[in-house]
């Protein structure tokens, strides 16, 4: 009795494993939804701004999620996919635009703009610091007899005017 | 006499202060590019008696359709796309406009915006559209025209300029006639 237990248990795992196998090759060559997402978020929606395409649920963002689909599993690859859309729609379709070109502006200039306004910042405060109790170092004696005679001189000549 | 000459002391203050110089000049490039950003977001729309920038359409059916070539004709070119909701109400009569109006010679164009073309297709079956219509291929018509959705219909004179600009969705196939008639007669 026990051993027919037994064997019938094993039948019925071999039948639920055939079912899995049969399964897991009826599954094979068809994308994933994480493969598709995986370009996906490479992408942005055309209609919403700064929305990726694989969080966007507006109809035109699930028509294009359809269409990755459909051309994974025509064989295209990755970057031929994206290469399609950037074709097809531009380069603002790219989250991660290529640095090249005019796209190089924009990673430098951010952070360009930011080393520029630190090191400005920088500038000011050393200035504020060296502004605030320095003594006036006053004139040379040169400077002192320069300015004296020049006053005595402006004073003589308004008395003689007077 | 005594000579009046200013000390060499003070004279070395009228020396360039070189680190203010640079910063100014950072300064004015950043606002400069940000002035400029600011110019090209706020562009607006293009204007009734403007010239209408030229485009080529390559349609679904193959073709290539340059718009400079047409010049002395009247063109209507529809922008729109088959996710677009709004779009469906002027389908059908844009489509019954170009019926009336194919033996006039006014030519019909139908931009397809961020679009796929299995979807695209669909949508011109499902209207029965026989009007030329082709991808907004890379968005250029879309920011040449510099539009701000989806749909828009711009009608060109035959001297090539605006004749009319509409966005959203024409609400009868009378308004469609009227915008054309008026392009006709200027």
């Amino acid at each position: 009795m026990r051993k027919k237990i037994n064997t019938a248990a094993c039948c019925f795992i071999v039948v639920i494993m055939s079912f899995a196998v049969v399964r897991a090759s009826a599954q094979e060559g068809q994308p994933t939804d994480d493969d598709v997402n995986a370009i996906a978020k490479q992408l942005y929606c055309p209609v919403c701004e700064n929305t990726p395409l694989d969080v966007c649920g507006t109809q035109a963002c699930i028509d294009w999620r359809v269409e990755i689909r459909q051309k994974l599993t025509e064989g295209w690859s990755e970057e031929e996919i994206i290469q399609y859309f950037v074709d097809r729609h531009g380069m603002q379709v790219l989250v991660q635009p290529p640095a090249e070109g005019f796209y190089l502006f924009i990673y430098i200039v951010p952070p360009l703009i930011l080393f520029m306004g630190i090191l400005i910042l920088m500038c000011a405060v050393r200035g504020w610091r060296k502004h605030v109790p320095v003594e006036s170092p006053g004139l040379s004696p040169d400077e002192q007899d320069f300015y004296m005679t020049r006053i005595e001189d402006e004073l003589r000549r308004r008395q003689d005017d007077a | 006499m005594m000579e009046k000459s200013i000390p060499d002391s003070k004279k070395n203050k009228a020396a360039i202060n070189w680190r203010g110089v640079i910063t100014g000049v950072f300064l004015f490039l950043v606002l400069a590019l940000l002035t400029l950003g600011l110019l090209q977001a706020n562009r607006g729309l293009l204007k009734v008696g403007e010239p209408a920038p030229d485009f080529v359409l390559n349609t679904f059916d193959g073709d290539q359709i340059d718009t400079s070539e047409l010049r002395g004709q009247v063109i209507v070119v529809n922008v729109w796309a088959s996710w677009c909701t709004t779009c469906v109400y002027e389908a059908v009569e844009l489509e019954q406009a170009y019926q009336m109006y194919r033996d006039r010679g006014v030519v019909f164009l139908g931009v397809d915006w961020s679009d796929t073309e299995t979807k695209a297709l669909e949508y011109l079956q499902r209207f029965g559209i026989t009007y030329p219509n082709g991808p907004d291929l890379a968005g250029r018509i879309y920011r040449d025209y510099r539009l701000k959705g989806v749909p828009e219909t711009f009608i060109i004179d035959s001297a090539g300029r605006l004749s009319s600009v509409k966005i959203g969705a024409y609400a009868s196939l009378e308004e469609i006639v009227q915008a054309i008639e008026f392009a006709l007669d200027s």
